[in-house]
């Protein structure tokens, strides 16, 4: 079982949660991203490649069903303008045991960070603005998955 | 005839969501991106630098060195910072 969803609106984390407690397992583990109050930041405008998102973060749940013995997958990304404090992204594994849910949250968020065709764009106070670099350590943590 | 499509600082410099080319056979991405690059000063510092950039064709992730073949959309874009 699988849930892809790339929308815009915020989203439960509870139903999130609620949902991967009845796919039958003992264990479900999640990871829910949040935009950082860092600095003077007013909000992030998240861009991505409709026709292509979907089924690339369709392509990354796939890797983690076939990686580990999971009985459900759910993945929320938020787009449009988000502020601080704002529910950015969800991951969530159900499994029979706890390993498998863990791991497979770990690697999906890695994987979503270098992996999946979205960009961040900062707006500032000052009225400034400035595209998120990618970060060497984001590739770096996606790329230790293929020697795990 | 292939449809390229450019997302943030790559549109944003460019000035266009997306525009069509013609590329000679056997054309690779990165020979798209040079013939791209000659049209606008804004089109020069969007592709003069492979290394900034990245690219997708018809919906997949490829390297620059990929040949277009018979792909019909081809994307470029910074590296990915989603999550």
């Amino acid at each position: 079982m699988k849930s892809v969803s790339i929308q815009a609106e915020d989203f439960s984390v509870a139903a999130e949660l609620a949902a991967l407690e009845q796919a039958g397992g003992g264990a479900v583990a999640s990871f829910t991203g949040i935009v950082r109050g860092e600095g003077d930041l007013v909000a992030l405008q998240l861009d991505h490649y409709p026709a292509m998102t979907a089924t690339q973060v369709d392509r990354i749940v796939e890797q983690a069903l076939s990686r580990w013995p999971l009985l459900e997958v759910r993945v929320i990304h938020r787009v449009g303008r988000l502020e601080p404090g704002a529910r950015i992204v969800f991951v969530g594994a159900a499994a029979r045991h706890r390993a498998a849910a863990l791991e497979s949250c770990a690697f999906l968020i890695d994987w979503l960070k270098s992996a999946a065709p979205f960009w961040k764009k900062e707006y500032f106070a000052d009225g400034s603005s400035r595209w998120v670099e990618a970060r060497a350590q984001d590739e770096a943590e996606m790329a230790k998955w293929d020697r795990a | 005839m292939l449809t390229v499509v450019y997302f943030a600082w790559v549109r944003e410099l460019i000035g266009l969501d997306e525009e069509r080319v013609e590329p000679p056979a056997g054309a690779k991405v990165a020979d798209v991106v040079a013939s791209l690059a000659a049209r606008s000063d804004g089109h020069t510092q969007a592709l003069s630098d492979g290394g900034r950039l990245r690219a997708a064709l018809d919906q997949q992730f490829v390297a620059l060195d990929t040949p277009v073949g018979a792909a019909r959309e081809l994307a470029l874009f910074p590296p990915v910072t989603g999550g």
